[in-house]
This record gives C-alpha cells, structure tokens and sequence, in this order.
C-alpha cells in the first residue's frame, strides 16, 4: 500500500465505503463475540444481552404498554422531545441577542461580560440550586439546558455579527436602512445559517444536560428510562435507548445541515 | 448673499490618532489641512501612493469617518452620518450576499415604499410593492448589461465585473446627488475594466451626479474623470522637512471635453497628463516643497467660478 498516507491519495469508492463502515462492523461483531461467550458460561447473562433479547427489550418498549398502559418509549421520548425542543428555541433567541450585542455597543456594555461568565459557569452545578429554585418539574430541566447552551450561542451570534464587513453597513445605509433594520434584515440574515450550525455542534451539550437533569429528576423521559432500568440491569432497555438517542440526535444533526445547504445556497460563496 | 457653489466642501480638514507604545508622544496625521471644492456634476479621480488616505477622505464624504480638525460640508451643511443622499460602490463587499441580484437592486427603493411594520408583518401591501420593485429592477438589468434572467442569481453566482455593475446599479436605484466610488474596477480585469469605465460614463451622463472616483490605476483616473486630484504624503514643508500626513499636490482637469473618446488614450496631450501627475502625485523620491506645487485647477485653493467650457454644466455665480 504505497500511497497509503498519502495527502493525494484517492481511494475508490468502495473502498471508501468499506472502510467507511469497518469500524462499525469491528464494533458490533465484538458485541456478538463477547455476547456469544458470555451466554455460554451463564444463558441468564444480563450484561451483554443477544441480538433476540435486545430487539424483544426494543419490542416490549415501543409496542406493548406498561403496567401503567403506556408505550414507555414513545411517553419518554415526547417527554424529553418536549424539553428539548422548548430549550433549544429558547437558545434560538440568543441570535438577535448576539446580534445586537455585535451591532450596538450599550447593548454590548450590558451583556457581554454577563454571558462571558455565565458561559464559563460549569451548567451541571448549577442543577442543586435549579432544583432548589424552581423545584424538580419541568422548568428546571430546561433552565438547565438554556444555562448550559444560550451563552456559547450568544457570544457566537455576537462575533459573527462583528465580523460582518462594515462596508456592508455603510451601504446600507446609504440605501435608506435604519438601525434596525440594518441589524435584523441584514445582519442577522447573513449569519443566520452559521448559528443553525452552531446550535446544532450544541445539540450534544443540550442533550448532556437533559439527560442530567432527567436522571436526577423526574418520572418520564429518556434519560430518566435509562437510570431506573439500571438498578435491575436491563441492558436489553438501555442499549436500544442509547441507539435511539443516538439516532435521533444524528438525525436532527443531519436535517439541519440538509436545511443549510437547500435554503442557504449563498452561504460561504 | 452669493451662493455656494460647491456641492463639497473640504475646509481645513485633518485626520489624525494618537501614537500608542514605545513611549512616543505627539499624532500621526493621516490628511494635513485638505482643502477642497467639489461642484455638481464633477467627476473627480483621486490617485495618491498606497497608504496616502484616499479612502479617508471617501470616507469623511461618505460619513463613516469624522475630520479631527476642519469641516467636511456637503450642501453646505457639515456631514454627519451616512445617509440616503450619498450613494457607495465598494471595491468588495458592496452587494449583500443573502440576497438576490434584483433583491439587492431593489433594496434601496423598497425601503423607502414601505413602513417597516410593513415588512415585519409581511403584509399583502408589501408583498406587492415588493414585487412592482423587484420588476422594476429586472428592467433596470439591461441598462447596466445583465440578461433578465441574472436578476434572480446570488451575487456569487456572477463575475466580478457583473457584480460591480449589480453594485453600481443598487447605489444609483437612490438616484443620489453624490455617487462614492472606492476602487470599484480594482479586482477587475483589464477588458473588464475598459467596459465598466464605460458603463460609469454613460450612469454619470445620464444622472448628472457627483462621482468621486479612488482608483489606483492612473490611466483610468485620467480616463473616467473630468478632473484629476493627487494626494500625497511625500511633501516637504518650506523649511525642506518632511511633511506630515498627505495634502493634495496636483489638481488639474483633464483635456478633452467629456466623456472623452476612446481613442484619446493614444494622445500625446492624454500622455502628457499621465506623467505629469505620475510625476507629481505617485512618486515618492520627488518630494516637492509646499511653496512649488501648481495647482492649476481654480477650485484648488481659492473660491473662483470656472471658464466657460471647462464643464458642461451650468455655473453659478462666485461667492468671494
């Protein structure tokens, strides 16, 4: 393989692929080995369970109903659906802010030291006193997550706005644009799909702390699920709802990008 | 009372900040006491060696810059701010890039038709006059040479030729009095340029505005202007020291009537006035004393109304 290392190299397009997925295969068939053995020195392992008792686990958690008649895997994950997506439109609101941050200097004086602390405010331990505050229901999860993200996006928001050419500014004032109008039809237009990406490299973090604050707090939920089977070793729940989670964090990763690239077509030009 | 007859007026301006580290004290000064007349209908091309505040003073009659001392008058009022009466073509960065090429045209215009309550609620009101705007402006596209079919493309989606003119036809959509050019035809190449120095020509008879015209290449400058301004800041004062910051040292009006043929590039008159000014303005070794400069053009230093012929616009009367 002479041009492995290569910086030129091209690999074909199977190759590509098959080394794209080699990982993956390496991973799972470690599963099955280690599954294999495991069950063959004790059939009632629940460590590492078979691919038959993974998909029943799966099977008895998104189509049969609890003892309370709930499908619990569809209930959870609304539940944390919920909390998420009122979380991150929360954050969505940290872009005018960084815009207006970057745009108008009183506005700057008033928050950006504010958000600079609060960004470096580690959100986890600030969970004991959201408990405290806001009690063990709904608000304090998401407070948490809002904690945890809406700085990093703000003060992003924030240079981006600044580093917008001021020639652009000055023609558009010269074409007639108010204050406003300059800030949130030009500006806050232009940066706009670059904060989209920002949130969603945040997604992960949002993700962190809700699972956080599910653990610790509450009755439904995805993350709650996964720390209350644990008691009874219920690898055959949590596996599925790791990969679920997974799932559905790379699937909205991958839907926002979609949405970059169709609607955003002049970005980066 | 007499009345001014300078759409811009330059009157002692200096731009200078502070020297910062190395314990050095004092100011640097970027424009020394500029004095300068502009009336209406000029077409003025500012030259000057690399670093001597050209864009400066673009930017004090644009107003996104303030003289340290002195006064930038525009109508006779000082300038205060950037505003709709002065139109900007940027060498880069003068189209918004999330915007169409009719959008982009149509910005201006569409601002001024509508409230902005209007285009905050997206009302049928201003839906429709956004689309009589983005109409008009696709008409516009076969004056300044797009196809139609251009106007619904991004910016980047075109040259940069084609993109100085989508520039060009978005600052003049306002029809302003004052059209400010910054090396618009700098990133462009030589045929291009030839073309777009055209272009400009046939806005600027059209229009009848005022264009201020920063380009480094002075063939163009001698070109596309009525009048040639150098600005240097390789000067000495009368005692043979070295100046500090740039003053004007060469004002003249080209030969030739205007717009001027092509062809009077080939000139010996046209030559003539390009080494006089490469002479004078750009070259750094000839460091002239105050007292020396010839500054031929009357509006140079002293109020005094043109000759007749000198400008195809009518004159009026002097304000001394």
């Amino acid at each position: 393989m002479r041009s492995f290392f290569r910086t030129d190299a091209q690999p074909s397009v199977a190759a590509s692929f098959v080394l794209s997925i080699l990982l993956f295969v390496l991973l799972i068939a470690a599963y099955l080995a280690g599954s294999y053995y495991r069950h063959q020195e004790n059939p009632q392992d629940k460590v590492m369970p078979t691919v038959s008792e993974l998909l029943d686990g799966m099977k008895r958690a998104a189509f049969e109903p609890d003892r309370n008649g709930d499908l619990r895997l569809w209930v959870d994950t609304l539940a944390s659906a919920r909390r998420f997506g009122i979380a991150i439109g929360i954050v969505f609101l940290a872009i005018p802010l960084g815009v207006g941050m970057g745009l108008f200097p009183y506005v700057e004086a008033v928050f950006h030291r504010f958000l600079v602390f609060f960004d470096k405010l580690p959100a986890l331990s600030v969970l004991p006193i959201l408990f405290i505050v806001f009690g063990l229901d709904e608000l304090s999860k998401i407070a948490l997550i809002v904690i945890g993200v809406f700085p990093t996006v703000a003060l992003d928001a924030h240079l981006r706005a600044k580093s917008i050419p001021r020639e652009q500014i000055h023609k558009a004032q010269t074409l007639g644009a108010s204050e406003h109008e300059i800030a949130y039809r030009i500006v806050m237009p232009q940066i706009f799909p670059k904060m989209l990406d920002t949130i969603r490299l945040n997604l992960k973090a949002a993700m962190l702390l809700l699972i956080a604050g599910e653990s610790l707090a509450a009755t439904v939920g995805l993350g709650y699920r996964i720390f209350v089977v644990r008691r009874y070793v219920a690898m055959d729940i949590i596996i599925p709802y790791v990969l679920w989670m997974t799932a559905l964090l790379f699937l909205t990763d991958w839907f926002i990008q979609w949405v970059i690239r169709r609607r955003y077509v002049w970005l980066d030009k | 009372m007499a009345v001014n007859p300078y759409l811009i007026s330059l009157q002692g301006v200096e731009v200078s900040y502070p020297r910062n580290g190395n314990g050095q004290s004092g100011r640097n000064v970027v424009l020394n006491n500029i004095r300068l007349n502009i009336r209406p209908g000029e077409f003025v091309s500012l030259v000057g060696p690399t670093g001597c505040g050209k864009s400066t003073v673009l930017r004090l009659i644009l107003g996104s810059q303030f003289p340290t001392r002195g006064q930038v008058l525009v109508d006779g009022q000082a300038v205060t701010g950037v505003n709709r009466d002065r139109g900007v073509v940027f060498q880069k960065y003068s189209l918004f890039p999330h915007l169409t090429v009719l959008e982009n045209i149509a910005y201006g215009p569409l601002l001024e038709r509508t409230s902005m309550l209007q285009r905050v609620l997206y009302t049928p009101a201003y839906r429709r006059t956004r689309r009589q705007s983005l109409e008009e402006a696709r008409e516009y596209l076969g004056r300044i040479g797009l196809n139609p079919w251009d106007g619904d493309k991004y910016p980047y989606e075109l040259s940069g030729g084609m993109q100085q003119r989508v520039a060009i036809a978005q600052a003049l959509m306002m029809r302003p009095k004052i059209l400010l050019m910054d090396e618009p035809f700098g990133a462009l190449d030589h045929n291009t340029r030839l073309a777009m120095q055209l272009l400009i020509l046939e806005q600027w008879e059209d229009y009848r505005m005022t264009i201020i015209f920063i380009t480094h290449d002075l063939e163009e400058a001698c070109y596309v202007g009525t009048r040639v301004i150098g600005l240097s800041q390789y000067w000495s004062d009368d005692e043979g020291k070295p100046g500090m910051g740039s003053v004007i040292v060469t004002d003249l009006l080209t030969p030739g009537g205007h717009p001027k043929p092509t062809a009077i590039r080939a000139t010996a008159e046209f030559n003539a006035l390009l080494e006089q000014v490469r002479h004078e303005a750009l070259d750094p070794a000839n460091r002239r004393r105050l007292r020396q400069f010839n500054l031929i053009h009357q509006d140079a230093l002293k109020p005094e109304p043109l000759s007749a012929g000198e400008l195809n616009e009518p004159k009026e009367g002097t304000d001394a």
